[in-house]
């Protein structure tokens, strides 16, 4: 009879670990990521850099930020306004969106629709969400001129392309037997989708929904800054490279992070209501 | 469910479109949208990216400068995203209700997370601008910030769903505290860990888009540059470049993700 071979190392001693496909991939991810950020520190432009006194000014700059914050450049009622416009574009993105990509994951889920369409769909999307919003926005704001609609159709794009895999998922989820039993009293697709299928996703869907708007606030403050969106992020754009304040900087921060603070609490609160056992990206 | 509750639902769906119309109102009020308006751009924006936005000929000279920025801006987003991890697997550990040190601790990591997390990307790029001038530095810095806030928060999840019962185990045959993170916790969490900072990674190279553009580096500078010189057959091609980079990384991640999950 023929003794079980083990593995051993070279001084005689029994691997512990019996190495999977997993645990290898695992520490090649590690290794290769650990070396590319060794790379990436040799190939950085350092130009006009003193690290130093960059620092030191940084931690200077902070402290007026954060302790003495005010305005200078327009009045608190103006902030609000601002801050009004920041919001109101996350809204119109999110919920323009939000009707938008649930037409598009009805025909996303495998359990709804063929297999060729959903496959359509989805590389239509992963090719959407490829490009960075902010392009997006530029791209459109070549065709539709600077503004609003320019910001709100690129922020759209994104927008569309999360729900659909938010949607498309809870949609997948639904039990069978609900499609069975429709079916068999002679329901067609269409009341399928809006007796079986929307109930019972309903609170999913707007969670998800919920949580994508916390995303738009900040790509809202983003468009405002780096492609002329208006708004709080236009402000804050406008504070630091042109006139140089930065109490006025630390103020329109803070207002920001009382808001996306805020948004935060309500989702994370929805988030333990809604979906207590996963974690969601 | 009687006649009674269905009435009820149908009335709290009611009140609450009408809510969602108020406020798409409202917002379409302050923004200045036009819905219509903007709806009828969609297909003459479309029309437009496909006759203006093509790659030409000449526009090909360009490459090797775009490549080697597109690099600089991978580079970035990899260094930001795995130094941001380490700090956040720190800040994670200690935030965590099952490995916390003391209350103290936890509060002040959550702290940190949360305040780098809510304070956008623009507003650290723009901050850090003034003081570290136009370099990678300062975009490797701002992609950074963001990054630990949301790592850390990630990391804390995953540190709390995945390792109560072990350290009880553990605790339980007298483990130090080190042996316990080191033995139980992180080899428990690592690739649920490295999902996120992979996740990440994705998501920074197309941050660094914007950050670029802000802070005059990386791709995003040399977009905004020849987006303003109005020659779009550039534009096209870098756009074209970071599509590609992005699709191969999310194809990368997805197959590592697959297998270490």
């Amino acid at each position: 009879m023929e003794a079980t071979y083990i593995k051993r190392k070279k001084d005689g001693r029994i691997h512990i670990m019996s190495g999977n496909k997993g645990d290898i991939v695992l520490k090649w991810t590690i290794i290769i990521l650990a070396i590319l950020t060794v790379v990436a520190f040799l190939f950085f432009n350092y130009a006009g850099l003193e690290l130093g006194s960059a620092i030191r000014e940084t931690a200077y700059n902070l402290k007026v930020m954060f302790l003495e914050p005010t305005l200078n450049h327009f009045d608190l009622g103006e902030a609000f306004y601002q801050i009004g416009i920041t919001l109101g574009l996350a809204f119109l993105a999110t919920i323009i969106g939000a009707v938008i990509a649930f037409f598009l994951s009805l025909m996303t889920a495998a359990n709804l629709a063929p297999v060729w369409v959903s496959r359509t769909v989805r590389v239509f999307v992963a090719i959407i969400r490829a490009v960075p919003t902010v392009l997006w926005v530029l791209i459109f704001a070549i065709a539709a001129g600077l503004g609003s609609e320019a910001a709100i159709l690129g922020m759209l794009f994104h927008s569309i392309a999360y729900l659909v895999k938010a949607f498309s998922e809870a949609f997948e989820e639904v039990d069978k037997g609900i499609f069975e039993a429709l079916r068999s009293t002679g329901a067609n697709w269409w009341h399928i989708v809006k007796s079986g299928v929307l109930p019972s996703t309903f609170t999913y869907l707007l969670s998800w929904t919920f949580l994508r708007f916390e995303i738009n606030f900040g790509v809202a403050v983003a468009m405002g800054a780096a492609a002329g969106a208006g708004g709080i992020g236009f402000e804050l754009f406008m504070a630091s490279s042109f006139y140089f304040d930065l109490r006025e900087v630390g103020f329109i921060t803070y207002s920001i992070l009382i808001i996306a603070f805020l948004l935060e609490v309500i989702s994370t609160r929805l988030k333990k209501r809604y979906f207590p056992a996963t974690t969601t990206k | 469910m009687n006649e009674k509750t269905m009435r009820k639902h149908r009335w709290q769906s009611g009140i609450f479109l009408l809510i969602l119309i108020v406020l798409t109102y409202l917002s379409s009020a302050i923004t200045t949208f036009n819905f219509m308006e903007g709806m009828a751009t969609i297909p003459e924006a479309m029309g437009w990216i496909f006759s203006n936005l093509l790659v030409s000929q000449e526009s090909f000279e360009k490459l090797p400068k775009i490549l080697e920025k597109l690099a600089e801006t991978i580079f970035m987003s990899i260094a930001a995203t795995t130094i941001a991890a380490v700090v956040s697997l720190f800040l994670g550990v200690l935030g965590s209700n099952t490995t916390k040190v003391n209350n103290f601790l936890s509060v002040f990591a959550r702290f940190i997370a949360s305040v780098s997390r809510n304070i956008p990307v623009v507003a650290w790029s723009l901050i850090l601008l003034i003081s570290f001038g136009q370099n990678s530095v300062t975009g490797f810095l701002a992609l950074f910030a963001g990054t630990v806030g949301f790592l850390t928060r990630a990391f804390i999840e995953s540190i709390d769903e995945a390792s109560q019962s072990s350290v009880e185990a553990l605790t339980a045959t007298g483990a130090t505290y080190f042996q316990i993170v080191g033995k139980a916790v992180i080899p428990q969490c690592l690739p649920q860990m490295i999902s996120w900072v992979l996740f990440m990674v994705e998501t920074n190279i197309r941050n660094a888009t914007l950050v670029g553009i802000l802070t005059g580096t990386g791709i995003g500078y040399t977009f905004d540059m020849y987006y303003k010189m109005l020659n779009y057959n550039v534009v096209a091609l870098i756009t074209l470049c970071i599509v590609i980079t992005v699709i191969i990384v999310d194809l990368i991640s997805n197959y590592v993700r697959k297998v270490i999950l």
